[in-house]
């Protein structure tokens, strides 16, 4: 098990290692320096600011010491938002991001899991109808446009909440649903599904046989098994929610880092687009590296295979 | 050892006696006619067949019958809601939006088609080589595919457009760089999965080559799960341009795909509402058919995958 925690923390390493590297020497080909869009300035001052984040130096220089400041945590300076350092910026508005991402994922897994479970209980009957419509809608309705919906009939119509901004704790619900609907339906439909395979199993119907009582069956011999694929999911779930907040903080006017992500790339500010990708780049490998090793435990089966991979 | 040999006169000719024979139930029928059988007995998943090809159609015809240009500047009809002449109404420059959503209904498809095929080529070329020699090179180009795999393709995909400066080609090539590694995983599955197959060893000693092994016996066996890859790859892909176009980083304007005209008429939509409902509805409509249909198709190709 230790062997397999820290082979699986030595891929999630390398594959930092490999986004890291990757966003500099993309950023390093594109043509033209950052500055070129702005007002003409003077050589000197130019100079200056070559001089302050080290564009001057040799781009092999550059790396080492763009790698060297990452190990100390430290992501340069924002090159359009009035030179505030990234790290800060990150520091300032991870708060938000991280509040509705983290409800987001509590309501997906409460409302995926609820609905698949029942669904699954009432097999072919009308609240499994129900489940699937819920679970295809989901998939194929984005995001922009749930979240506008939702703020359109929510707030602008009824004007039950307001429409933009965190500042109540009402404010949260649009934003949380909007960024739930997705990842719920996924989790309804996967859970669903095993759900029905686990209940035809062998094992349930001795449980059955030997006279244990229907919720005992399903807490401890049925749940158990079909929340297996669920928790692989939790990896592309944190990907959707992430992709997710970055329009529903831009549509319901929250200082995410989803919003500055927005900016940054409108602005072509290329030290916070740099941040921002890795510190996304940082959070989806830590929930993938979370998803093997509670897999690991989850499943006992998982030490018997040897090695990573697929297929 | 006595030499034994046979004349002609030693054989007699039995007729075709049907009756002799095994009786035949039912007619003998393809994989892929039952497949076809299993799909075409699916009313939903055929419907949504149906409504995607009226889509596609639309897209084809859409921008050249309601008589007004897609990219036409009418300053004076700005913002008009649907009438005779606009039949979905007009964006903030005066532009047809019903050309322009089928406009942009016909670039959102190519820009999943495109990316679904760009998959396909990719996966099967380097699943097919993983899968078929295995050893070494499939450990190499398995451990490369892994370190790919695990760099969240959506970052990679937007550093990229940034670079490249966004355009459909840009789009599609972006999408596919990260898209082709789960292609070549399935692919590889199923190439190792019937390798072993008696078959395969039939014309191996008939002394079929490689390639001929490769592309008439293995691919054309595994192919049940690449169509299905395929067709929910469309529109994860149509999903994924329209999130760039949120982003800023969709299809440039005159042309506009169905995101970037959501993402134009999201700022206003209170106001102006049929700016966005119509090409959502067409793009929400799009990814429903596309979703069901390739679960459809799903059951129908693999039985056993059926849940």
């Amino acid at each position: 098990m230790v062997k397999y925690i820290l082979k699986k923390f030595l891929s999630m390493f390398v594959s930092l290692f490999v986004l890291a590297s990757a966003t500099f020497f993309l950023m390093k080909i594109i043509p033209g320096d950052p500055f070129l869009k702005e007002k003409a300035i003077p050589e000197k001052i130019k100079e200056h600011l070559f001089a302050m984040y080290g564009l001057d130096q040799p781009v092999w220089k550059q790396y080492l010491m763009y790698l060297n400041n990452l190990l100390h945590g430290d992501l340069g300076m924002s090159m359009k938002q009035q030179y505030m350092s990234v790290g800060r910026i990150i520091k300032d508005s991870f708060i938000y991001s991280a509040q509705i991402g983290l409800f987001a994922v509590i309501v997906s897994l409460a409302a995926g899991l609820i609905l698949g479970i029942i669904a699954a209980l009432n097999h072919r009957k009308w609240l499994d109808s129900v489940t699937i419509i819920i679970a295809v809608l989901g998939v194929s309705i984005p995001n922009f446009l749930a979240a506008s919906i939702l703020q359109y009939v929510l707030g602008s119509k009824l004007q039950w909440l307001n429409v933009s901004g965190l500042n109540d704790p009402t404010d949260f619900i649009m934003p949380v649903l909007a960024l739930s609907f997705l990842p719920a339906a996924f989790i309804a439909r996967l859970t669903r599904s095993t759900m029905l395979e686990v209940l035809s199993a062998d094992y349930i119907k001795t449980a059955r046989a030997k006279g244990l009582s229907g919720r005992i069956i399903l807490v401890r011999h049925a749940l158990r098994n079909a929340i297996l694929p669920v928790v692989t999911y939790i990896g592309p779930m944190t990907a959707n929610i992430i992709t997710g907040s970055v329009v529903v903080e831009q549509i319901f006017g929250i200082g995410g880092i989803g919003k500055y992500f927005v900016q940054s790339i409108t602005n072509r500010d290329y030290t916070l687009i740099m941040g921002l990708t890795l510190f996304y780049g940082i959070i989806l490998m830590a929930a993938r590296f979370v998803t093997d090793v509670a897999y690991g435990f989850v499943d006992p089966r998982i030490k018997l295979t040897r090695g990573g991979g697929k297929g | 050892m006595k030499d034994q040999s046979f004349t002609p006169d030693q054989f007699t000719k039995l007729g075709n006696d049907k009756k002799s024979s095994e009786p035949v139930v039912r007619e003998s029928i393809s994989a892929w006619k039952d497949a076809w059988q299993r799909l075409s007995s699916n009313k939903i998943a055929m419907l949504s067949l149906i409504i995607l090809l009226l889509v596609s159609l639309m897209a084809i015809i859409g921008p050249h019958i309601s008589g007004q240009d897609f990219q036409t500047n009418h300053l004076k009809e700005k913002n008009l809601s649907p009438s005779g002449t606009y039949w979905f109404g007009t964006d903030d420059l005066g532009r047809d939006l019903f050309s322009r959503t089928w406009m942009g209904a016909g670039i959102s498809l190519q820009v999943g088609l495109y990316a679904a095929l760009a998959d396909l080529a990719l996966g099967v070329i380097i699943g097919g080589i993983m899968g078929y020699f295995g050893g070494r090179v499939d450990e190499i180009l398995n451990r490369f595919c892994e370190i790919l795999y695990s760099i969240p393709s959506m970052l990679i995909i937007i550093l990229l457009i940034v670079i490249m400066s966004p355009s459909m080609f840009t789009i599609v090539l972006a999408l596919s760089i990260t898209g082709w590694i789960s292609m070549a995983w399935i692919v590889r599955g199923q190439i190792i999965q019937l390798k072993n197959q008696e078959y395969v060893m039939a014309a191996q000693a008939l002394g079929a080559n490689t390639a001929r092994i490769l592309f008439r016996h293995l691919i054309p066996n595994a192919m049940g799960p690449i169509i299905v890859t395929l067709t929910l790859t469309v529109p994860s892909a149509i999903f994924a341009e329209a999130f760039l176009s949120f982003l800023g980083l969709g299809v440039q304007s005159p042309a506009a795909s169905l995101g970037t005209m959501i993402n134009d008429a999201i700022k206003a939509w209170t106001l102006y509402p049929w700016r966005m409902i119509f090409p959502a509805a067409v793009i929400s409509i799009t990814m429903l058919c596309f979703n069901i249909f390739g679960d459809g198709l799903r059951d129908a190709l693999d039985p056993k995958m059926k849940k």
